[in-house]
């Protein structure tokens, strides 16, 4: 029936509100700065450049091209802790229009994904270029490796950002134990550091670390986007990155994917459970 | 009992209620409230369940069918301090909870509303009325019973919210609309639609942050009509704008009533739900003491009210309304007198001084007093007054035929908002008028025959 139909229009999340919503928060950034977004992606290039310039040039690091390293692992961890971060506080920051217009709340975290997956995927985009302008060789069948990790962190971004979102609105802390978690748990990835360091450390316990989803996304996308699994450090031939193979990659990926997607199923119980109380509490 | 103030010049649109069927319990007239220029479709009557002629629009079948349904709807604020608002707080006071102090809002409310009804809810501040609204637009979970709304239901809670101020008029538009369900291609079809309503054409690509409060308002009542809902919930919003842009709103909810839309407002002006509704549901303390015809509703409203006031208004000689002087006349303008036959015509004039402050439109109720303050019959303008701080309006009560009656006569004035119904003021005059009915006692001169039963 046409009725309702309309009225699952005004409760159900859509795709065409949710990119509304995407381009009303890109607008609102970057209105009245021509260069605006172009800032943004600029942002991790010149990031990029400062760690060439210190770890290559003056503090010789142990991990050979340095940046790439680093910004290969960055980018996805950037658009996580922008997306959760973002989420967090959408609902408490649309209080007024949760009061007053009914609409299907959900889009509220799920736009703040949408935001930080804009910026990701253009600044990924910004980094394939600037590598291949280094003429750093970084084509292969390796590169497929992106798609799963992508997917797996979608879903687990997803799922963390709705379920921060809905308890934000309730217990107003949750952001700021959110910023100090997400600092802290930056370090939990093989980011900064490169992964022969977690083994000296954990030796066989190694795959604790890699339970955090983040973790084996951020090595996916290593493996993917630096490539190269070994380099040379103090004359000895060192595995800097998780595996050397493919299957090692698709095996974890799996292996955090599936408590990724309950996670997603139960955050979202909670967010529908918790949102009919988001007006009263606000 | 003729009871009727007619207008002495149109543009105080005090016209006569009809005392037909309108009488009140206590021989009052009905108050005919606030009869702004309001088009009333052809075809439509004012009885709730009648199908109106052009529901062409409106994709439904049964005009009987149930459109708003809500099943011993109760709802509980629990008290701010007794729930944790942190994690911290969680962990702390535990323990420390202490004894409910919750707040029922509404208690076990009972509202079946068909297609195409247009509901007036009423009641003090306080009543409950506005968290109704809000549980029926789906933004507050009730906290026991059942909600179910059909369609698609625009809330006009706040004009413009959700606006957001950085973006351009054009933009907010699409975003709105787009909240409120609708898809792109249905808000292109009625965007230059919305623009025309909102007289906003030459700053729609302007950013919003720079519009005045009036063009604000006007955007986020056009947007929220134009998104042909099924259901349009209203709450008091028609307060503001200018007087040129209520008609309009006015005039749009009525297109809407003759639609066959079903409509639902809040209002504190009582001649409005007369004016525009088929139904009334009073509230008071959250439960609904009155669901029927508007004219008796707001008569059980008045009296509710007028035996809780729930602050008195402001001395007359200090409200930013005050009624000054009171004269009586055989007509308007005529020489002072104060003394009247039965039969005669009878002008009340109250001279109303408006300052800064004042609400740009009331309505007034003028009592008319016997020797022990008891009410002998009231009267009440039909269309507010507008009114300009600085100058004074003459309003004029006309009587064609004094009733018979024999005493002498007091008259209170009570001035209110004609948007809010706050009321702004009373004045009890001094001034009386003498009515020289033929009977030798008693109030009233009625027809009768005395004789022995043969």
């Amino acid at each position: 029936m046409l009725l309702d139909r309309r009225s699952r229009a005004q409760t159900r999340v859509r795709w065409e509100l949710l990119r509304n919503l995407i381009r009303k928060d890109l607008k609102v950034k970057y209105k009245g700065s021509t260069l605006g977004f172009a800032w943004s992606l600029a942002n991790p290039l010149l990031l990029m450049a400062v760690y060439y310039v210190v770890f290559q040039v003056i503090l010789p690091g142990r991990i050979p091209n340095f940046a790439i390293y680093l910004m290969s692992g960055l980018l996805i961890w950037n658009a996580f802790s922008g997306s959760v971060s973002g989420a967090c506080g959408s609902v408490v920051y649309n209080a007024n229009l949760v009061k007053k217009v009914r609409f299907p709340l959900p889009v509220l975290p799920l736009s703040a994904v949408g935001f930080a997956l804009v910026h990701f995927v253009l600044q990924l985009g910004v980094l394939f270029v600037v590598i291949a302008a280094l003429q750093y060789n970084f084509f292969g069948l390796q590169l497929l490796l992106v798609f799963p990790a992508f997917v797996v962190a979608l879903i687990f971004t997803t799922a963390l950002s709705m379920l921060v979102a809905a308890l934000n609105v309730r217990y107003r802390d949750t952001q700021h134990l959110l910023d100090v978690a997400l600092l802290a748990w930056f370090w939990l990835n093989p980011i900064v550091y490169n992964m022969d360091l977690i083994r000296q450390h954990l030796h066989s316990y190694t795959w604790i670390y890699f339970l955090n989803p983040m973790a084996t996304v951020a090595a996916t996308f290593q493996r993917a986007i630096y490539k190269h699994p070994y380099a040379t450090i103090n004359k000895h031939r060192t595995l800097i990155l998780a595996d050397p193979g493919y299957t090692w990659y698709l095996e974890h990926l799996a292996i955090v994917g599936v408590p990724s997607l309950l996670l997603l199923w139960f955050s979202y119980r909670v967010f529908t459970r918790l949102q009919a109380d988001f007006a009263e509490d606000l | 009992m003729p009871s009727d103030a007619s207008p002495s010049s149109p543009a105080i649109p005090a016209g006569p209620p009809s005392p037909a069927g309108r009488a009140g319990p206590a021989g009052l007239a009905g108050p005919a409230g606030l009869a702004v220029a309001v088009p009333k479709a052809p075809g439509v009557t004012a009885t709730p369940t009648t199908p109106s002629v052009q529901r062409a629009r409106v994709p439904m079948g049964n005009p009987h069918a149930t459109v708003i349904s809500a099943v011993g709807v109760s709802k509980r604020f629990v008290a701010a301090q007794r729930k944790a608002t942190s994690f911290k707080e969680w962990f702390v006071r535990r323990s420390s909870r202490g004894p409910s102090e919750d707040f029922w809002a509404l208690r076990d409310i009972d509202v079946q509303i068909g297609q195409g009804q247009t509901v007036g809810l009423a009641g003090a501040n306080g009543s409950g009325k506005s968290t109704l609204l809000k549980v029926l637009a789906g933004i507050l979970r009730p906290s026991d019973g059942e909600v179910k709304v059909t369609g698609r239901v625009a809330s006009l809670l706040e004009l413009g919210a959700g606006f957001n101020g950085e973006l351009s008029g054009r933009d907010n538009v699409y975003l709105n609309a787009s909240l409120l369900g609708l898809s792109r291609r249905e808000i292109d079809k009625m965007f230059d639609s919305i623009v025309d309503f909102a007289e906003l054409a030459h700053k729609i690509d302007d950013e919003v942050k720079h519009y005045s409060s009036g063009q604000y308002v006007r955007l986020g009542f056009a947007v929220a009509v134009h998104v042909d809902p099924d259901v349009l919930l209203v709450d008091e919003v028609l307060a503001v704008g200018d007087e040129a842009f209520q008609l309009k709103c006015l005039a749009k909810i009525a297109e809407f009533r003759a639609q066959g839309r079903t409509i639902l407002f809040v209002t504190h002006s009582l001649g409005l739900i007369e004016d525009m509704c088929d139904r009334i549901l009073v509230l008071e303390n959250g439960e609904i003491i009155f669901d029927g015809e508007p004219a008796a509703g707001t008569k059980v409203l008045r009296q509710h009210l007028g035996s809780l006031p729930s602050e008195g208004p402001v001395p007359h000689d200090l409200a930013p309304v005050r009624p000054t002087k009171l004269t009586f006349a055989r007509d308007p303008g005529g020489s002072e007198q104060v003394q009247f036959d039965p039969g005669e015509p009878l002008t009340i004039s109250v001279t109303l001084e408006a300052v800064e402050g004042a609400p740009e439109v009331v309505y007034l109720h003028a009592y008319v007093l016997g020797m022990h303050e008891e009410p002998i019959w009231l009267m009440e303008t039909t269309g507010g007054i507008p009114l300009t701080p600085g100058t004074e309006t003459v309003v004029d009560f006309t009587v064609p035929a004094v009733p018979p009656l024999l005493g002498a006569f007091a008259v209170s004035v009570h001035v209110s908002n004609a948007w809010t119904g706050e009321p702004v003021t009373i004045r009890r005059f001094d001034d009386l008028f003498g009515i020289s009915g033929p009977q030798s006692g008693g109030l009233l001169s009625v027809d009768y025959e005395a004789r022995p039963r043969v």
